[in-house]
């Protein structure tokens, strides 16, 4: 097995499985640096709304597309019915938000369970329909690799690079913004369509993760790089690189993992090293870990006794 | 009665015409109205929730008005923006974003580096530059978390000044700050006047008034008095304002 993934790591498992692999690290580069902003600007838990949203999106895509006769399983069709279903749970948390008395907390909690439960329900017929073959739509919960096809690694690859070139453009924007959005817009950015902007890289993560990561645990992948490289930094732009390539390493090691033990889902495998990374950061990490800081506090202790 | 020649107004800063800004339904800001001679360094004073910090907000179009003209150097302020700097209350942003000291005052250049365009070394030393005059050069690479109440004070200044305005708004800014800040401050303050630069502070701690400003809004949702320090600074219009009369030290 250790053969088995030491290649998968090389990219030496073959064609298609080095792509994935590809694929998953790019994504985690991308989802790892927009995630940085992303919780900066306190977005975190929308991006999770927004990834359960989708469910009902994917479920609807494929019955539209298998009643039109074509393969329901085309992952780019899928997509754009989670971004539609996404979409509509966006518009729905901010009309709960600014018409009721819910509070934004309040209100994407709402979101997210309604939305995730139609979605399970729209899941359960589809499997309840005599479709001849399985869907196949379990993968988009949890992820998985297994049976991904060579143009839907493309796609997450593709899709991953015009992000980061985004982001690379609107980084500047993005943290005065995140910083101070009054100063920001007095100084002529235009903090509407920043945000705007930063809802809408947040989505592409998250339909580009669907496949690789799954729409439950996509949200790990956007915020425990940041945090983790948040540790290490002090600067926005360095904690965006960190998260970034903390991410890809995330991604590329659990696709691999999960290439090698075929019953292993890609998002668990995934989350649960950038959780490793985020533990070993607080543990370790120079001025703000918890080892630097309680040396720091013995220090100091000695030194006020002496 | 009209003057056949018209007396020729002092060139005005800001504008505030009939401004009325509500919370809900509820008016903390009623029909404000309000000049600011260019070169003058003013006061907006008032208890608390007279709708200063409000007032001030609304006119650089941060919240919402409900009524009301505002206008900067003649213009319309959302036109003339790149000509206003403003100093938010310290609370206003999370201290703990990863950002060091020149980071932030580095922002205070955007309208000269857009979205794209390199920070060159020219632009890096006026952002040095401006920290310096804030006596803060020392803590440029420090993260703004690690700061003290009076050094974030001051940052926010320096960022304040490497935007160059001729109009500088600031929402109290020596609320929380030491005696030596302070007169860090408004030393630079009055520097800035004396280069023909246009001040306006929300303050509060009324024993410095004279000596620091030479105007006076005295508000209390709507206007009190406003006008020079000496004139309006009495002890009838301030109690008026306050709505009480233990106000012994101020001249009556």
């Amino acid at each position: 097995m250790t053969d088995a993934l030491l290649h998968a790591l090389l990219f030496q498992g073959g064609y298609n499985a080095a792509l994935v692999s590809l694929g998953a690290a790019l994504l985690g580069l991308a989802a790892g640096a927009v995630g940085a902003f992303t919780t900066l600007r306190r977005r975190a838990l929308t991006s999770d709304a927004m990834a359960h949203a989708t469910l009902p999106g994917i479920g609807l895509a494929f019955l539209v597309m298998a009643a039109a006769g074509g393969d329901g399983r085309n992952l780019i069709g899928l997509l754009i019915g989670a971004g539609l279903s996404a979409a509509l749970g966006l518009f729905w948390l901010q009309r709960l938000t600014d018409r009721t008395r819910l509070t934004e907390d309040a209100a994407t909690g709402a979101i997210l369970s309604s939305f995730y439960g139609a979605g399970i329900v729209i899941l359960t017929v589809i499997q309840n329909l005599s479709l001849g073959r399985p869907a196949g739509l379990e993968g988009f919960l949890l992820g998985s690799t297994a049976g991904m096809l060579m143009s839907d690694a493309l796609l997450i690859a593709g899709g991953g690079a015009v992000i980061l070139a985004l982001l690379v453009i609107l980084r500047r924007a993005l943290a005065m913004t995140a910083f101070d959005p009054s100063h920001a817009r007095m100084m002529g950015v235009n903090t509407r369509a920043a945000d705007m902007a930063l809802l809408l890289l947040t989505l592409a993560c998250v339909l580009l993760g669907l496949r690789v990561v799954g729409l439950i645990m996509i949200v790990a992948l956007l915020i425990t790089p940041a945090l983790t490289a948040r540790l290490w930094s002090d600067r926005v732009g360095v904690v965006a690189l960190m998260a970034g390539a903390i991410g890809a390493v995330a991604g590329h090691l659990g696709a691999a993992l999960s290439l090698v033990l075929p019953d292993l889902p890609t998002g668990p495998a995934i989350v649960l090293i950038t959780f490793a990374a985020f533990l070993l950061s607080a543990l370790f990490a120079p001025g703000r870990g918890l080892i630097a800081r309680a040396l720091a506090r013995a220090r100091l202790s000695t030194s006020v006794r002496t | 009665m009209v003057s056949p020649t018209p007396i020729p107004m002092p060139e005005t800063a800001l504008t505030i015409t009939g401004l009325t800004v509500a919370y809900g339904s509820v008016p903390v800001v009623a029909t404000v109205s309000a000049r600011f001679p260019k070169g003058s360094m003013t006061a907006v004073i008032g208890p608390n929730g007279a709708g200063k910090s409000t007032l001030l907000k609304a006119a650089l179009g941060l919240i919402p008005a409900v009524t009301g003209d505002v206008r900067a150097f003649g213009q319309p302020v959302a036109k003339a923006m790149p000509r206003i700097a403003y100093v938010p209350q310290r609370a206003a942003v999370d201290w703990e974003f990863p950002a060091r000291v020149i980071d932030v005052v580095q922002m205070g250049l955007y309208r000269k580096t857009g979205l794209l365009r390199r920070m060159t070394p020219g632009l890096k030393a006026q952002a040095m530059a401006c920290l310096t005059r804030l006596g803060m050069q020392d803590f440029a690479d420090r993260q703004i978390g690690a700061l003290s109440g009076g050094q974030q004070q001051r940052v926010f200044l320096a960022r304040a000044l490497a935007q160059e305005a001729d109009l500088m708004i600031l929402d109290e800014p020596f609320a929380g700050v030491d005696a030596a800040t302070e007169s860090t401050i408004i030393s630079v303050l009055h520097g800035l006047r004396s280069e023909g630069k246009t001040v306006i502070a929300v303050h509060h701690d009324l024993s410095t008034v004279p000596a620091y400003f030479d105007r006076v809004l005295l508000m209390n949702r709507r206007v009190i008095a406003e006008g020079a320090t000496q004139s309006t600074f009495r002890r009838t219009l301030v109690a008026e304002a306050y709505g009480n009369t233990l106000l012994t030290a101020i001249p009556a």
